[in-house]
């Protein structure tokens, strides 16, 4: 038996590492990857402790590089044990959402009928409260922490997974490969997660970045409020901790700010770009 | 058209009273225990008396009945930190935050509409990736800091906007100067909660009007020698427009929560500002009143956008 490989259309060869709207995003998150992971070698000791004169401002002492706060406290070292928070929710919040929402979308979009009516409708509930209301009840509900916040920010934001996750299993639910698989009388669980799964994960994919870039935007937003841990330093807290000095010392919650926008930007960029190298159809 | 909208919200509305009443159960502690704390402390023979008095020891689906036919008849229970009905205390609030929300919805639209139909006609050209950048950069950001910035760059430097606040304290303005006292104090945090529904809008118009000029009736006009422009606009964008203002009105609940937070920033008195203090004071009565409330509102703004899409899309009413 011979092997035909033709491959439809010649391909131009494609360089990801040459794209700089591939590298850059990525360079970034590395960089916070990194900032995250060094903290505590390279600022051991609480951030939240006071290490020098109060409201220097950056560049003044090479020792501290992006200045202190009322209190002394040294604003880089805050902003290298935030990247913490700020990843760890990122991506645990979009995992949680992932993994939530594709089961409740599959299992709608897959079984179709009463099921789908009923999942849709529950769908729909979550989606009609807003989603920063609905993580400000469930904080007030028990005591803050990160966990706490992550369950939060997933329990507000998977309606959008499922959705996807419907809309896909539906248009692959009847296509020839499901239906030899169901002809090989394979079960239903063996078809929906790994002969129909695989297929829908180039959008699942892509919506994992937008995911992140939600649970980064509501967990600054949360600790902006002083909703979280008060224990953690997160970028959302130095900001709402910088705020009162806002007309003079507006350094303090510009700095961190910039590092949110930076990180959230390259992951919109990177969801952008595996938009595009994951979906043929919008390559022109 | 709209009555089919609004049966179809009623079960919508069940569940989320539903929902909202399992979150107040998942609470420690219940209104007996804060009504006790309050007062000092009760002996516990006491505190079985108040709970059954409040029916707090019903079977949990008799509670729920009782909760949900409370809700319907605008009964949100009492407010034990303003020592008001619930449903009184929010209502004094909501216009402040619906004034808000609406102007930064009008901000958002106007100029994400603009800023996509513009993106569209220069599609791969430098405009096209100057104003991508711009919207990326919007959807990046987080909106209580772009107010922040905004204080700092126009009241504190530039002194153009005040700080915060709804109106000028004490100023005691009647006719139309309270209106533009009033609008000055809007511009900001309108805009700052705009920014980034602005990106939101800009990237659906673009991709929504890319899409539409290349269908055939666009070439067929286009065959046919009509204007250029009135070809963008009376078969372009409004055609464009109609994903754009669907998916707006799913965006709208997200508006009013982003506004909670803006409100805090700028000191607006609405329904941020009573969430913080209702938080505060761990007033959960309170802060479910709150979310109930804006779930009606959000229903209610998607029956609006339904029938505006109608009024759009000839093809939708059929």
């Amino acid at each position: 038996m011979t092997v035909i490989d033709h491959p439809l259309r010649a391909r131009p060869k494609r360089r990801p590492l040459r794209d700089p709207f591939l590298l850059l995003p990525l360079l970034v998150l590395l960089a916070v990857a990194v900032m995250a992971i060094s903290a505590p070698w390279l600022f051991p000791g609480d951030p939240l402790d006071m290490v020098a004169m109060p409201y220097l401002w950056p560049l003044d002492d090479p020792a501290f590089p992006l200045g202190t706060d009322s209190l002394g406290r040294d604003l880089t070292a805050g902003l290298f044990h935030g990247a913490r928070a700020t990843l760890l929710v990122g991506i645990s919040s979009a995992a949680l959402c992932l993994g939530f929402g594709t089961l409740i979308g599959a299992a709608a979009g897959y079984l179709g009928g009463r099921t789908d009516l009923i999942l849709m409708r529950v769908t729909e509930i979550f989606q009609t409260m807003p989603t920063m209301l609905l993580v400000i009840v469930l904080l007030a509900i028990s005591d803050p922490s990160l966990t706490l916040i992550v369950v939060a920010i997933g329990l507000a934001s998977w309606p959008m997974v499922a959705r996807l996750a419907r809309a896909e299993f539906i248009t692959l639910r009847h296509r020839d490969f499901v239906l030899a698989a169901r002809a090989l009388g394979y079960g239903p669980f063996r078809i929906v997660f790994i002969e129909i799964l695989p297929n829908a994960l180039p959008t699942l994919i892509v919506a994992t970045s937008v995911l992140i870039a939600n649970g980064i935007l509501i967990e600054s937003a949360v600790s902006f409020l002083n909703l979280g841990d008060a224990n953690t330093v997160t970028w959302g807290s130095l900001i709402g901790a910088g705020r009162t000095q806002i007309r003079t010392e507006w350094y303090l919650s510009a700095i961190p700010g910039i590092a949110i926008i930076l990180t959230v930007l390259a992951v919109n960029f990177l969801g952008d770009r595996l938009t595009r190298i994951l979906n043929p159809r919008l390559r022109a | 058209m709209i009555r089919r909208a609004a049966l179809h919200a009623i079960p919508t509305m069940v569940g989320v009273v539903i929902v909202s009443f399992l979150m107040l159960h998942l609470m420690p502690g219940d209104a007996v225990d804060a009504l006790a704390g309050i007062s000092g402390g009760a002996s516990a023979e006491t505190v079985a008396a108040m709970r059954s008095a409040y029916g707090l020891d019903d079977p949990l689906g008799v509670q729920l009945a009782r909760y949900a036919a409370g809700v319907f008849t605008l009964d949100f229970g009492h407010s034990i930190s303003y020592g008001a009905p619930v449903f009184d205390v929010i209502v004094d609030r909501l216009p402040a935050t619906l004034l808000l929300a609406a102007t930064a919805f009008t901000i958002a639209l106007v100029i994400g509409v603009a800023a996509g139909w513009a993106m569209a006609v220069f599609a791969d050209r430098w405009q096209d990736r100057t104003l991508s950048a711009g919207v990326l950069f919007l959807y990046s950001a987080p909106s209580f800091w772009v107010g922040l910035m905004a204080i700092v760059v126009f009241s504190a430097k530039l002194n153009l906007f005040p700080l915060g606040g709804a109106e000028t304290i004490g100023a005691d303005l009647t006719g139309w100067a309270l209106v533009a006292d009033r609008l000055h104090h809007l511009i900001l945090p309108a805009s700052a909660l705009a920014a980034f529904f602005v990106a939101i809008y800009a990237r659906l118009t673009r991709a929504a009007m890319l899409e539409v000029l290349h269908q055939d009736f666009i070439r067929t006009a286009r065959a046919k020698g009509l204007h250029p422009l009135r070809l963008q606009f009376r078969h372009g964008l409004r055609n464009a427009l109609i994903p754009v203002v669907t998916m707006a009105g799913l965006h709208f609940g997200n508006l009013v929560g982003g506004a909670v937070v803006v409100e805090t920033v700028f000191n607006w008195p609405g329904l941020g500002r009573l969430t913080m203090g209702a938080l505060a004071s761990r007033d959960i009565s309170v802060l479910l009143g709150i979310l109930l409330m804006t779930s009606v509102v959000v229903i209610a703004a998607n029956i609006l956008i339904d029938w505006l899409v109608a009024r759009l899309d000839p093809r939708v009413s059929a």
